[in-house]
C-alpha cells in the first residue's frame, strides 16, 4: 500500500469530560475512497472536524495524532492550518445550499480556495465546474446559489474543495439531503474525480447503500468507537462485528425478502454519560455476554484483512 | 429588479395615503376641529364664523377632497398664533431636525454596529461584557437626563462643547449623542444577535474550511448576511429617533420640528401639529421604501425574485 495521505490515530475526543470520541484510528491512501459509517450521533462529524482541526469550542482532543501526508498537524498553529485548508486537505457538507453564502456568486465562492487574483481565477473556475460536471459554466459561475439545485450546488461545493487539488477530501454526509438518482451522480463524480486527482476521500455516511457504491474500505463506527474495518467487499461478505451484520441487514433492497430478526436495531445509541467499561454496543447486541459488558473488546484482526472489536467476531452472520 | 422597486413604491405611495386619511378623519373624529381653534370664551357666533370660515360646516367627505387638493398644493393652512402659512413655519425647522437625526444616526451607526459585530465575534469574552455594560447604559438612560449630564459635563465642567443652541458643527455633537445613545443600543444588541446568527450557519464552516480565518469569514460573508435584519430595524429607528427629537430638541433648545411640537402644542396651534404628524409619518414610510430597496442591493434573492 502507498503511504497514506491522512492518518488518523487514536482520536480521541470528550466534552466536558465525557467522552465521545474514543481510540478511533484509521487511514486513507491517495486515490482510495474510505466510508466511515454509523448511526447518527455517534462522532463522525466530530472526527472529521477534528481531522480539519475546526473542533467546535466545546469539544476537546484528549489524545491522538492526525497525520497530513507525512506531516503531524495535530499541534500545528492555526495560521498553518489554515495554509492546509482548502489548499491540502478540504471538505464538503450534507446541506450543499446551506453550505455556500446565499449572497456571493458560485463562482467567487470557489475561488476563494484558490487566493488568487479574481481575474486569474476565473480560467480555472470555469475549468472546475465543467470538471465537476456543470453544464454551461460560463453562465453559472456568475449565478447565485438560489438560482442552482441542490445537486448542482454539491457539485460547486466539490468544486470548492478540489479546485486547489487536495491531497485529503472529507465528505459529510455528501448525498444524504438530495434525491436518489442525484445521489448516485454525486457518488460516481466523487469517485471518478479521487481515482483521476489521486485524493484521498473520507466518506463519511450512516448508509450502507452509500458505502456499497462507493467505498474501497469501510470502517463501522459505534457510540464513539471503530466496530470493525476492512475492504467493503470482505465485509460485505461476512461482517465481523455484530453491528456491520445488523447495519448490512437493515439497507432495503428490491428483492423484498423476508427480513431476518436482525433487520430492525432495536434500542438507540447509549449517551455518553451513559457509557460503562465494556463494549458500547452490549446493550443492543444479541450476542452480548458478561464479559462484553465489562471488557473493551479490542479491535484485532480477523479473516479478510479485517479488524473487528468483538469478542464473538467469529460467530457474527 | 425595475419591478420590485415599483412594487414597493407603489406601497409606498398607498400607506402615505393611508396616513394623510387617518390623519384627517382622526382629527374631525376627536370632535369639531373649531372648538380645539377658537380662543377661550369666544362666543357661539364667533365659533360659528370661524368653522364656516375654515369650511368645517361642509360634508366630510367635500372637506376630505378639500384637504388633500390642499396637501397637493403643499397648502397646509395658516398658523392660528402666528397667522402665517404652516408649510413655511415647519419647513424652516425640518434642517435643524434632520441634521440632529443624521448626527444621531451616525453616533447609533457608527458605534451600533461595530460593538454589535464585537459582543458577536468575542462571545463569551471580556470585550464583550465591557461592551454589554456600554449598551445597557446607553439603553437605560433616560434621554433627557443623558443629554443634562453631558451639558453638565461638557458644556458646563470642561466647557469643551456649546450648552445649547445652535452655533456650528460643535453645538450639533451633545443633542446627536443623546438622542443616539438609544438607537446605537438598539443597533448593538440587533447587530449582536444577526451576527451570532450568521456564525453558526454551515456556510461559515465551509468558508473555513476553505482556509478562511474566522476575521475574513465575518468580514467577506457574515456582515453581509446579518446586514438584512439590521437594515429593518435601522428604518423603524429612525421613526423612533424623530420622536426623541422631541425631547432632546427641548433639552438643548434646538430649533427643530420637535421644538415646534411642543410650542404648538401649548399654543394649541392645531394646524401645526398635523403637518408635523405628516411630516413625521411620510418620513417614515420614505425610510421604510428606502429600507425595501436596501434589501434588493443587499440579497439577490430579492432583486432577481422581482
Ligand atoms: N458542538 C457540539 N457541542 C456539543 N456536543 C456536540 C457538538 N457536536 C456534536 N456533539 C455531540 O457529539 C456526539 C457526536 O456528534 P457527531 O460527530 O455530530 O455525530 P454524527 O456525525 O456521527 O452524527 C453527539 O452526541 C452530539 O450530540
Ligand atoms: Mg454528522
Amino acid at each position: 500500500m502507498t503511504a497514506p495521505a491522512l492518518t488518523v490515530e487514536n482520536l480521541s475526543l470528550s466534552i466536558s469530560g465525557a467522552n465521545i470520541v474514543d481510540g478511533v484510528s484509521f487511514a486513507v491512501a491517495p486515490g482510495e475512497v474510505l466510508a466511515l459509517v454509523g448511526e447518527s450521533g455517534c462522532g463522525k462529524s466530530l472526527t472529521a472536524s477534528a481531522v480539519m482541526r475546526l473542533l467546535p469550542d466545546a469539544i476537546r482532543q484528549t489524545g491522538g495524532r492526525i497525520r497530513l501526508g507525512s506531516d503531524d498537524i495535530t499541534d500545528w498553529p492555526e495560521r498553518r492550518l489554515r495554509d492546509l485548508r482548502g489548499q491540502r486537505m478540504s471538505m464538503i457538507f450534507q446541506e450543499p445550499q446551506a453550505a455556500l453564502d446565499p449572497l456571493a456568486r458560485v463562482g467567487a465562492q470557489i475561488a476563494e480556495s484558490l487566493r488568487l487574483p479574481r481575474a486569474s481565477a476565473r480560467p480555472r473556475v470555469l475549468r472546475m465546474l465543467e470538471d465537476v460536471g456543470i453544464s454551461d459554466p460560463a453562465r453559472r459561475i456568475d449565478q447565485y446559489p438560489f438560482e442552482l439545485s441542490g445537486g448542482m450546488c454539491q457539485r460547486v461545493m466539490i468544486a470548492t474543495a478540489l479546485i486547489a487539488r487536495p491531497i485529503v477530501l472529507l465528505a459529510d454526509e455528501p448525498t444524504t439531503a438530495l434525491d436518489v438518482t442525484i445521489q448516485a451522480q454525486i457518488l460516481d463524480l466523487l469517485r471518478r474525480l479521487a481515482v483521476e486527482r489521486q485524493t484521498a476521500v473520507l466518506l463519511i455516511t450512516h448508509d450502507m447503500g452509500v458505502v456499497a457504491d462507493i467505498a474501497d474500505r469501510v470502517a463501522v463506527m459505534y457510540a464513539g468507537r471503530i466496530a470493525e474495518t476492512g475492504p467493503t467487499e470482505a465485509v460485505f461478505a461476512r461482517p465481523g462485528h455484530p453491528y456491520t451484520a445488523l447495519l448490512l441487514a437493515s439497507i432495503p433492497r428490491l428483492s423484498d425478502e423476508p427480513k431476518s430478526k436482525l433487520a430492525v436495531i432495536d434500542g438507540r445509541v447509549p449517551a455518553p454519560a451513559e457509557f460503562g467499561p465494556g463494549c458500547r454496543f452490549a446493550e443492543r447486541c444479541p450476542l452480548a455476554d458478561a464479559r462484553c459488558r465489562a471488557e473493551t473488546p479490542p479491535l484485532l484482526p480477523v479473516a479478510g484483512n479485517r479488524l473487528a472489536a468483538c469478542f464473538h467476531a467469529g460467530r457474527v452472520a | 429588479m425595475t419591478r420590485h422597486i415599483a412594487g414597493r413604491f407603489g406601497q409606498a405611495v398607498v400607506a402615505t395615503l393611508g396616513v394623510l386619511t387617518i390623519v384627517f378623519f382622526i382629527m374631525r373624529l376627536s370632535g369639531d376641529p373649531t372648538l380645539l381653534l377658537v380662543p377661550e370664551g369666544a362666543t357661539a357666533e364667533q365659533i360659528a364664523q370661524l368653522r364656516h370660515a375654515l369650511g368645517f360646516d361642509r360634508p366630510l367627505l367635500v372637506q376630505y377632497g378639500a384637504y388633500l387638493l390642499d396637501l397637493l398644493r403643499l397648502d397646509l393652512g395658516d398658523s392660528l398664533v402666528q397667522r402665517t402659512p404652516v408649510f413655511g413655519l415647519v419647513a424652516e425647522r425640518i434642517p435643524y431636525t434632520v441634521a440632529l437625526a443624521t448626527g444621531a444616526l451616525l453616533v447609533a451607526l457608527g458605534i451600533g454596529i461595530p460593538a454589535g459585530v464585537m459582543m458577536a465575534v468575542w462571545r463569551g469574552g471580556l470585550i464583550e461584557r465591557a461592551l454589554a455594560g456600554f449598551v445597557l447604559a446607553g439603553q437605560s438612560l433616560p434621554t433627557f437626563w443623558s443629554g443634562i449630564l453631558l451639558i453638565l459635563l461638557f458644556g458646563v465642567t470642561l466647557g469643551w462643547l456649546p450648552t445649547s443652541g445652535v452655533d456650528g458643527i460643535a453645538s450639533l455633537v451633545m443633542p446627536s449623542v443623546a438622542l443616539g445613545a438609544l438607537t446605537m443600543s438598539t443597533f448593538a444588541r440587533m447587530t449582536r444577535i444577526a451576527v451570532l446568527d450568521e456564525l453558526s450557519r454551515d456556510y461559515v464552516n465551509a468558508a473555513r474550511a476553505r482556509g478562511l480565518s474566522r476575521a475574513a469569514v465575518v468580514a467577506r460573508h457574515v456582515l453581509r448576511n446579518a446586514a438584512i435584519p439590521v437594515v429593518t430595524v435601522a428604518a423603524l429607528e429612525v421613526g423612533n429617533l424623530l420622536a426623541g427629537a422631541v425631547i432632546v430638541e427641548t433639552v438643548f433648545a434646538w430649533p427643530g420640528i420637535g421644538q415646534l411640537a411642543i410650542q404648538s402644542i401649548q399654543a394649541r396651534d392645531f394646524l401645526i401639529v398635523q403637518a408635523i404628524v405628516l411630516f413625521v409619518s411620510v418620513v417614515y414610510v420614505g425610510m421604510n421604501l428606502l429600507a425595501d430597496l436596501a434589501y434588493a442591493l443587499i440579497d439577490p434573492r430579492i432583486r432577481m425574485g422581482g
